[in-house]
């Protein structure tokens, strides 16, 4: 879930150098610059950190819930990543267990602290909503690069002096609540600044804005803040993203059905 | 038994050195009104009334999550049933993690089982029989577990020094039969009665797409057999001493899930099978509003035929299970329960719905159609209800 930051959402990133970007076809541009951005956040090792997420309906009422997350790098396939849930109070305890492994569908889990049942669940319905937001299941799950085909649209400036590539990708996936996706990525830092969320009949439905972006380890970039609107149905939410740690020792112990039920 | 006494030891050191951290503490305060359609069956029966329930819990964590103790006490006060006035501890154990191993000792709750409208295979903790009609409510158990964590499942052994009696309704309750059980009439096969010592394992493996849990358990049984005591017009029951083989299996599909629990028990009287399964299959999200809806087939079999325990000998459960996915976290599950030998029908729905903060709406409702005279679903025929719930968290 913390991956999203630096990976996701359109890894549309381009290399000033690349002198051969004259032979390449927008496709291949695409699909290289999400490489190069997926591989700024190779060596993370493990991480942890504090999200809490706002709710706000039409008219201006909130609600909040308070996840803590742990993610483990893996090399060769998806991370492994353990979301707790601290509420709403009825939901504490609650835990779940995702393997993810690019386009092959992610193994999940979810700890119901009631009944101290852990249940395999399946990964149908991504494109629902987490637990009532703005974001799907897919817009928080680990980013892959297999998952999309990308298409690189053009550089623009973005805010704070920064300049963006612009580019478009496309879910694989097919039950995905996407026709495609538009995002800004920053070119020196591969951070995403903005994404736009298209839905299966091609109107504009989201918009995710990044900001309070901190860079850990002299490397890997998170942002502070994603906010995301829903165009459709004027309601938002906002993720708040406090108490980062890097390799804090995590293995892959820390990442099965008996850690999900501590 | 060494290490149990060392554990619970450290437990009891630990719990009065750990200074109590305010975000390690929450818990529940629950309002229920039961409703029965119908007039009562056996005399001392009464219609419906209020309950209160209250359940703290204090969890603290540390070492990275690796160690964690729990307290969970629970209280319930009953307006109707004596019986259904009871408390128990729900959890107070330590559980420690360790590179490949886990330990836990204390009282505490286990589930084994996959499937959804009967839990065959799970047998560690005594069911809570005064709390609720599908049995998912359970007593803390004390036990001792030892488990060895491998890349892709556990193998759970447990050492298991206490009995914990079944609790029933007493004469006033409903969900009974025309004779009350005796909760001071009890007797054990072991002549350690509550004392033996059980044991019990459980081997899980995730092969991909599948999960497998393999488990054996030898002790007291945790269902009593019943047997009227016609001089003073009440069930004594009798706990045996049980042996229980169990497989369950989970197939995790992109839309469909297959599940199967089966046991084999054996007991000095009688030898017996059942097993559930079926499948849930998930539909893709209903329109822009991303509510989901799973439809779920489950069907039941047990070698016993007719038996009071067993009412599941040749049965349909079919069920739809509805999330809205709303900021309430809406959710209905509505199935009926279909006796395959003689038509009798048992309909059920739970739901539930945030209200406000911290507050908490849960529905669940009964109903006993068509049961047939030979059923054992007859003693509770005029059981139907409807139950509403509270809840404060806190």
């Amino acid at each position: 879930m913390i991956k999203i930051m630096t990976k996701s959402i359109l890894p549309i990133v381009m290399s000033l150098l690349a002198v051969n970007a004259i032979a390449e076809t927008a496709e291949q541009k695409g699909l290289r610059i999400a490489k190069e951005a997926d591989a700024q956040n190779i060596g993370f090792g493990d991480t942890t950190a504090d999200m809490m997420m706002t709710l706000r309906n039409r008219a201006g009422q909130t609600s909040t819930r308070k996840i803590r997350s742990k993610v483990l790098e893996v090399r060769g396939d998806g991370d492994k990543s353990l979301s707790l849930f601290d509420s709403p109070a009825d939901v504490k305890g609650t835990s779940m267990l995702t393997f993810s492994h690019g386009l092959r569908a992610n193994d999940q889990w979810l700890y119901l602290p009631t009944l101290k049942r852990v249940k395999r669940i399946n990964s149908r319905n991504k494109s629902g909503p987490f637990m009532g937001s703005e974001f799907a299941f897919e817009d928080l799950g680990s980013q892959e690069v297999e998952q999309y085909t990308y298409k690189y649209l053009r550089l623009e400036p973005c805010g704070n002096g920064w300049t963006c590539h612009v580019g478009e990708r496309i879910p694989a996936y097919k039950y995905s609540g996407y026709s495609k996706q538009i995002s800004w990525m920053d070119t020196k830092g591969y951070r995403l600044v903005k994404s736009e969320f298209y839905d299966r009949k091609g109107s504009k439905m989201k918009t995710l804005v990044f900001s309070g972006y901190q860079q850990f380890l002299g490397r890997y970039w998170r942002p502070g803040v994603m906010n995301m609107q829903n165009h459709l149905t004027g309601k938002s939410t906002v993720l708040q993203w406090s108490n980062y740690k890097f390799r804090t020792g995590l293995s892959k112990r820390d990442f099965n059905k008996n850690a999900l039920s501590r | 038994m060494k290490s149990i006494h060392k554990k619970l030891i450290f437990l009891t050191s630990l719990l009065l050195s750990t200074t109590l951290q305010a975000n390690d503490l929450s818990g529940k305060i629950g309002l229920e009104g039961r409703y029965f359609l119908d007039d009562p069956a056996y005399t001392g029966q009464k219609s419906g009334g209020l309950s209160l329930s209250l359940q703290p819990e204090y969890k603290h964590k540390w070492n990275n999550d690796h160690n964690v103790l729990s307290f969970i006490p629970f209280y319930r006060k009953d307006s109707k049933d004596p019986e259904r006035t009871h408390g128990d501890i729900r959890q107070l154990d330590l559980t420690m993690a360790k590179g490949d191993w886990e330990f836990q000792g204390g009282i505490s709750k286990v589930f084994w089982g996959v499937t959804e409208s009967q839990h065959l295979v799970d047998i560690i903790n005594q069911t809570d029989g005064v709390e609720g009609v599908d049995g998912e409510d359970k007593l803390g158990q004390p036990m001792f577990r030892m488990s060895r964590i491998h890349d892709n499942g556990t193998l759970n052994v447990y050492i298991l020094p206490y009995f914990r009696e079944r609790t029933f309704v007493g004469a006033n309750g409903r969900f009974r039969g025309s004779l009350p059980v005796d909760t001071h009439d009890v007797s054990y096969e072991s002549s350690k009665k509550d004392k033996h010592i059980d044991y019990a394992a459980r081997l899980n493996h995730t092969f991909d797409k599948l999960d497998v849990g393999l488990s054996y358990f030898d002790g007291t049984s945790r269902t009593p057999q019943l047997t009227p005591n016609l001089a003073s017009g009440v069930l004594k029951q009798h706990y045996p001493l049980v042996r229980q083989a169990g497989l369950d299996l989970q197939y995790t599909g992109e839309a469909w899930l297959w599940k199967l629990e089966t046991i084999h028990r054996d007991t000095k009287a009688e030898n017996h099978s059942a097993a559930v399964g079926g499948f849930e299959y998930s539909l893709p999200s209903l329109g822009s509003t991303g509510a989901d809806l799973g439809l779920l087939a489950e069907y039941h079999r047990d070698s016993r035929g007719y038996a009071l325990n067993a009412p599941l000998q040749n049965d349909l459960f079919l069920g739809a299970r509805l999330g809205l996915n709303d900021t309430e976290g809406t959710e209905f599950l509505a199935g009926t329960f279909i006796d395959l030998d003689d038509q009798s029908k048992v309909f059920r729905v739970e739901g539930s719905r945030r209200i406000g903060k911290g507050v908490k709406l849960n529905i669940e409702a009964q109903k006993l159609i068509d049961i047939d005279n030979n059923n054992p679903l007859r003693n509770v025929e005029k059981d139907s209800f409807v139950q509403i719930e509270l809840q404060k968290y806190f």
